[in-house]
């Protein structure tokens, strides 16, 4: 089982979320109501201690290991710097506006792999591509600082786009109250900021 | 009893009758649960603004300078001034009565509730006139950003803060000279006995002696195990305050130099750095004090509740040895989008130590579940409702938390409502509130001089209501938290509107159901007893002696 995009993660953890959520309180509820009763209960399932102690660690493990294998940008993400991207897009942002922004719509081909690099000089911002149906594809912080040269430190990321759309680009972290405008409006929202083209209608490669 | 009389005079509460140690505790109870209810009003307003322009508020509440204050006090007014305080009364009071030795000092006690009311007020107050709005994460160099904020505000933000945690260290002095003050039954206990018992080593030189065939180390363990807990726990909280209130210090300081026309450079200190270190102690509240102190909670709710020794003890008290070691471990799980964090402290501390939360938890939530269990058929008290309320809450909140403490998914549902509402929300308002609750009904009769509570109807409604509402809040949140809400964003257009709409129908009900909570209790002990809480006690006495047995005798069918 492997996600191609974070569309598809989002649905399936939905999904599986709302499956433990129902059964924990089902569990609850169970326990309460035969809490009172005078007459023993039957048991659905007798899960022994050290069972059910090798299932949470195996849960918590395991989920882990599970993600690994079934989400492509952890391996991508760990191992980035040993990755050449396809093409790289460098900018900053200071007082709460980016700088350097391409002038042009980013144009992605189906399958690229892209790094996005970016600096901050003065706060804490963040960098997250939005569908346009706000869903999120993927964010970074992007933490100001330099290095003993001067330098700006980098925020860095790699990813890999499967499926073609249209993405807005938005600051992912707050930076005070000068990133919105007077009504509220988001200053930091660069609409249609990229796109990627060139896949099939279910993802990947034509 | 007219409903004229009731309000005035309560129903058989006399304050006259309460000594220094329930007086002082029904003042903090007192003020947490004012505080309670203006955090549930900032939250509702927060939650109608992201509704869109449909909502009902003056248009003020959309503005940024005024929408990002609210944020910034709600999570200061309702973690310090709301849950600090009820959690520290209910502790300056359960140590006493668990340990059947007076208080260290009421006066002491005094001065926390007082310094952490007054430095919540003062934080709120920095927000409300200044609008001072660096949020709660005081991300650097954001605080010091005299640009965008007025200094005075800051000044007056940090000190407030300051003052929550000078009255943090007085509840942790109280705490531990209670503890270890040699007498009544410590009389002829040592410090070392005392320490090991607090740490729990009895508890795992119990279970290795166990393992190899041995006599237990101790049979009967110098603490009891809701005093480990408590001990445990404010172990974390010491040091959430030293983060805490060095990071104030650090604030204060260039704002002062600020003021004085000579501003500091805010690139002398490393954004990351400081977020590592922030984290580590913020981190404290939620993985350390918070599941340390809950997990503490049950088992003594549990065993009050049987009347029962606790099942699998031994484990218990090692397991809350565990928690703490992994609750100093576990903060790179909010920096998982921070690409400058080193990618092995991403994994250690931020997945694998992190994933051990659940094993704790979950441990402590099947130790409450058996002991009950044993002890059934139980009469469904109010008490034993909200405690299996609060064990919903954990269990739906941890897990929560544990799937964004990964890598993979952090890149998606990092800084969006998911973490927010799905789990901060409900880990406090259902797990940690209910517990409270559960604590506040079974120490009540004990707290008050056996007040009778004036209608059951009205507790039977303020839990359906806040339990529904709790989860309910929160499952829609996060909901559209997955669909990309952010946490710390304004949205004007209504962009997630029809989750918000439903999460601001929970709200509503987690609010009047306070309001009900609130009338219920003021109905109880009248307009006269509420001020006479706050008059000195003629009776100086500092403990309470009430045995346990008594109130498992009140849960026997």
């Amino acid at each position: 089982m492997t996600f191609s995009n974070s569309a598809e993660l989002l649905s399936f953890h939905w999904v599986a979320y709302s499956i433990y959520s129902a059964l924990i309180i089902s569990v609850i509820a169970w326990f309460g109501y035969n809490l009172t009763r005078k007459e023993k209960a039957k048991s659905i399932v007798r899960i022994p201690f050290y069972t059910y102690i090798a299932f949470l660690v195996a849960g918590g493990v395991g989920h882990h290991i599970f993600t690994y294998n079934a989400i492509p940008w952890v391996s991508q993400d760990i191992t980035r710097h040993d990755i050449t991207p396809d093409a790289s897009y460098k900018f900053q942002m200071e007082k709460q506006k980016w700088i350097g922004l391409p002038k042009e719509r980013i144009i992605v081909q189906c399958g690229q792999t892209i790094e996005f690099d970016v600096q901050s000089r003065d706060l804490v911002y963040g960098f997250g591509l939005f569908r346009k149906n706000g869903s999120l594809v993927m964010q970074m912080q992007v933490n100001p600082g330099t290095d003993v040269n001067g330098i700006l430190d980098s925020n860095d990321i790699l990813w890999t786009f499967n499926h073609n759309g249209v993405f807005d680009l938005r600051s992912t972290e707050y930076s005070g109250p000068r990133a919105y405008g007077e009504n509220g409006e988001d200053l930091l929202l660069v609409k249609d900021f990229m796109e990627v083209v060139g896949c099939k209608k279910d993802g990947g490669k034509k | 009893m007219s409903f004229k009389e009731n309000l005035i005079n309560g129903t058989n509460f006399d304050h006259k009758s309460l000594n220094a140690l329930q007086k002082v505790t029904l003042r903090a109870v007192v003020m947490s649960f004012l505080f309670y209810g203006l955090v549930a009003i900032e939250g509702m307003i927060m939650r109608l603004v992201q509704v869109g322009p449909s909502n009902p508020l003056p248009e003020m509440f959309s503005h940024p300078d005024h929408y990002f204050s609210i944020m910034t006090v709600h999570p200061i007014v309702g973690i310090f001034g709301s849950t600090y305080q009820l959690v520290f009364a209910a502790f300056m009071f359960l140590v006493p009565f668990l340990t059947k030795k007076p208080l260290y000092s009421i006066k002491l006690a005094n001065f926390v509730w007082l310094s952490i009311t007054i430095g919540t007020a003062l934080a709120w107050i920095a927000a409300f006139v200044w609008q001072y709005a660096p949020l709660y994460t005081l991300y650097w160099p954001l605080p010091a950003d005299t640009s965008q904020f007025a200094t005075i505000g800051g000044i007056v933000f940090i000190i407030g803060v300051a003052l929550i945690m000078l009255g943090t260290f007085g509840f942790i002095y109280n705490i531990y000279a209670t503890i270890f003050a040699r007498v009544g039954v410590h009389k002829d206990k040592t410090t070392k006995e005392l320490l090991i018992s607090g740490f729990g080593i009895d508890g795992m030189l119990n279970l290795w002696n166990k393992l190899r065939g041995k006599q237990p180390y101790s049979k009967e363990p110098a603490l009891a195990l809701p005093v480990v807990a408590i001990f445990r726990g404010t172990v974390d909280t010491f040091l959430d305050a030293v983060v805490i209130l060095s990071a104030g210090v650090l604030v204060l300081v260039y704002l002062l130099f600020d003021m004085g026309g000579s501003p500091l450079d805010v690139g002398a200190i490393d954004a990351l750095l400081y977020k590592n270190y922030f984290w580590w102690g913020l981190d404290l509240v939620a993985d350390g004090l918070v599941l340390i102190y809950v997990a503490g909670s049950w088992y003594l709710l549990a065993t009050l509740i049987t009347g029962q020794k606790l099942f699998m003890e031994n484990v218990a008290r090692a397991a809350l040895m565990l928690e703490l070691l992994v609750s100093w471990m576990v903060w790179s799980h909010h920096l998982l989008a921070d690409q400058g964090q080193p990618e092995m402290m991403k994994l250690i501390s931020g997945e694998m130590v992190t994933a051990f939360e659940l094993l704790t938890q979950g441990l402590a939530l099947f130790i409450t579940l058996v002991t009950l269990w044993k002890a059934r058929p139980l009469k469904m008290t109010m008490e034993l409702k909200y405690l299996l309320g609060g064990l919903i809450g954990f269990g739906l909140a941890v897990p929560a938390a544990i799937i964004q403490a990964d890598m993979g998914m952090n890149r998606v549902l990092h800084n969006t409502q998911w973490i927010i509402m799905a789990h901060v929300h409900i880990a406090l308002i259902v797990g940690l509130y209910m517990t409270l609750y559960s604590a506040l009904y079974v120490l009540w009769p004990i707290v008050t001089n056996n007040t009778k509570m004036y209608s059951s109807k009205m507790s039977n409604i303020h839990f359906w209501l806040y339990l529904i509402g709790g989860v309910g809040m929160g499952a829609f949140g996060g909901m559209a938290g997955l669909d990309g809400m952010l946490r710390r964003h304004l949205y004007v257009d209504g962009e997630f509107n029809t989750f918000m709409v439903l999460a601001a129908i929970c709200g509503t009900m987690v609010l009047v159901a306070w309001a009900i909570f609130l009338v219920n209790i003021v109905m109880s002990v009248g307009i006269k007893g509420l001020i006479g809480i706050f008059l000195p006690a003629e009776d100086k006495t500092a403990s309470y002696g009430i045995e346990p047995e008594v109130i498992a005798d009140n849960h026997k069918v």
